[in-house]
């Protein structure tokens, strides 16, 4: 048994036992990261010494008495968000050296409870796109086969997690970007409801839909990281002030009369049959835990995705209008007035996917394509958001695939941005709703991991979460990464611990 | 093609982007596909439905008038590759 390969509750027995100091389980990472990163890619910055310091401080903490939930757990944090004096790039050339003078809330929320950041994960530039092929950097590979994608935009931060480079990692969804890759790298990937977590200090894509949420080895850790990270945040004005609940209240496995609705529009075409297969499967799990399935249908939710590439590249290119080169990021060297400056900064500093979206949004926004373009789909919002409520007056939570197909070849889509666009297909309605959602692993399909997404009620975390415990529960996801070469290659179908941590009895290690 | 070369050309300038006239011949033909896409919206009627730019319903989001201290100058600066006297240094921007 390797100290990386545990999950947060399990490190926390140990750490809270004395059993491990949080200094020898951040080394245990740090050695895990120099032995995996060479061939995974997942990081862009690595914060040795920070994460030493950390642990020592954590360690104190813990004898002291002082320790929380969270306190001494290694984590990696996607580099589009702000981490004080640590480079957060965005993986662009235009934030290649910019250091942040402050935190982002949710880090600030991290720090204090004594989090140790192992360092910062490697995206899809400024968060755009589905495959992490996007970044200026390097291109991450998918633990499970080298040759494949990790997902996007969030696929440094899925990766590290499925290969063991931390214990939790955080990420940021604005179409998908936590949950497919999730899928495409077998780990546990929520985006919560807009509004729950704050976005104080995530470089903005698309204001109205992105969201920061974890990414765990199991469900348990994805309730025990929520309950840190959320919270009304005076810094950002469309946090919401709610009462916070204990998420690990509702890692129930009794669904018993659960009213689970399953969408006729979420099996269309573009389904790979294996997905469908293991997906429907995962269905049969939850009728039989007692859940009650309902046939719903979400009919607008095919233009979701249309939509979607409207909304998120108007606000984008406003959002990204910012980098001017004066305050911060890349600036010109050659120009010759004011304007060339910026023209020059901006299409040296943009990578190609950035600029394509920046030029989508520019011309949904401008004059005369103002209402054909930007209006008309904001009014399509509208009506995908009424769909979604209809629907749960019906059902409790929706259930589906997170993506319509298991990773891709690298490189296989590169040149074709609508076939990329393609892969959030399943994903983008809950942003544009505003819903929360999470990916789980439900099953392999020719060896590579298939996501469960559930999708619930603004602020129902708590029923996903439910309905994620009991099925993970009742299907045990036993099978891990073998590209990464990983002690223990044989998949197992009785050992019911997830990842590459079913190499010991859990009850006799940790109780 | 849904959208022209000179369209391109012209929301490149608004969007303060530079491009090789290889580029803007790329960019024409994959923006014309994405937007023969979108166009899928139009098979929706929407004639009398509100648009929703936000989810939440929150407005007016105030904060009481206090004064509290500011970032320190020396971190708002750091990251600026041309400054002078505590200022941002800029192009000339009146001839």
């Amino acid at each position: 048994m390797e100290l990386y390969s545990l999950t947060i509750h399990e490190l926390r027995e140990l750490l809270k036992k004395r059993e491990v100091s949080a200094l020898e389980v951040t080394k245990s990472y740090l050695e895990r990261i120099k032995e995996v990163e060479p061939k995974i890619d997942a990081l862009v910055t690595i914060t040795e010494d920070f994460a030493l310091q950390k642990a020592k401080e954590a360690d104190e903490k813990i004898k002291k008495g002082e320790d929380t939930a969270l306190t001494g757990i290694p984590v990696i944090i996607k580099d589009n968000i702000s981490t004080e004096g640590i480079k957060t790039t965005c993986s662009s050339k235009m934030l290649e050296n910019y250091i942040p003078p402050y935190n982002a809330t949710v880090v600030e929320k991290l720090l204090e409870e004594g989090v140790i950041i192992l360092g910062k994960s490697n995206l899809d530039e400024f968060a755009m796109g589905s495959s992490t092929e996007n970044s200026a950097f390097k291109t991450t590979k998918n633990p499970w086969d080298l040759s494949r994608v990790p997902g996007g935009s969030s696929g440094g931060s899925a990766a590290a997690i499925a290969a063991d480079e931390a214990a939790f990692a955080l990420g940021s969804d604005t179409g998908g970007s936590i949950r497919q890759p999730a899928s495409l790298c077998g780990v546990v990937g929520m985006k919560p409801t807009y509004g729950l977590v704050s976005r104080y200090g995530l470089v903005a894509f698309a204001s109205s839909l992105d969201q920061i949420g974890p990414f765990t080895k199991d469900v348990t850790d994805c309730a025990i990281v929520l309950n840190t990270i959320i919270g009304h945040d005076p810094k950002d004005s469309t946090s919401l002030k709610i009462d916070k609940p204990d998420y690990t209240s509702y890692l129930k496995e009794d669904i018993k009369g659960l009213r689970i609705g399953v969408a006729k529009e979420f099996f269309g075409e573009g389904i790979e049959e294996g997905v469908k297969e293991t997906v429907q499967e995962s269905i049969k799990v939850l009728q039989n835990l007692g859940a009650e399935i309902i046939d719903i249908s979400i009919p607008y939710v095919e233009y979701a995705l249309p939509a979607y590439y409207i909304i998120a590249s108007a606000e984008a290119s406003s959002n990204l209008a910012r980098y001017d080169g004066i305050r911060y990021g890349h600036i010109a060297e050659k120009y010759e007035d004011l304007i060339d400056m910026y023209m020059v900064t901006r299409s040296e500093g943009f990578g190609k996917e950035v600029k394509r979206r920046i030029m989508l949004g520019t011309y949904a926004l401008s004059s005369g394509y103002y209402d054909a373009y930007y209006k008309k789909a904001l009014k399509v919002r509208t009506l995908i958001k009424n769909d979604f409520e209809k629907a749960f007056e019906k059902c409790d939570v929706i259930i589906g695939p997170t993506s319509p197909t298991v990773a891709f070849k690298i490189g296989e889509r590169a040149n074709d941005p609508l076939a990329m666009y393609l892969a959030d297909i399943y994903t983008v309605s809950v942003n544009i709703a505003g819903l929360p959602g999470i990916s789980i692993p439900c099953g392999l399909s020719d060896g590579l991991p298939v996501g469960l997404q559930i999708i619930g009620r603004h602020f129902e975390e708590g029923k996903i979460l439910n309905v994620a415990y009991a099925f993970e529960q009742a299907n045990k996801f036993n099978a891990k990464p073998q590209a990464i070469g990983v002690q223990d290659n044989e998949v197992r179908s009785s050992d019911w611990l997830r990842g590459p941590c079913r190499t010991f009895d859990r009850e006799q290690n940790l109780l | 093609m849904a959208i022209s070369r000179s369209e391109v050309e012209h929301v490149a300038k608004l969007a303060r982007l530079k491009f090789s006239q290889e580029e803007i011949e790329e960019f024409t033909v994959q923006l014309s596909k994405i937007i023969d896409y979108v166009n899928k919206l139009n098979e929706l009627d929407t004639e009398n439905v509100e648009p929703t730019a936000h989810i939440v319903p929150i407005y007016n989001v105030f904060r009481e008038d206090e004064v509290k201290p500011s970032m320190d100058r020396d971190k708002i600066l750091m990251n600026a590759l041309y400054k002078e006297n505590g200022c941002f240094k800029v192009p000339k921007i009146i001839e």
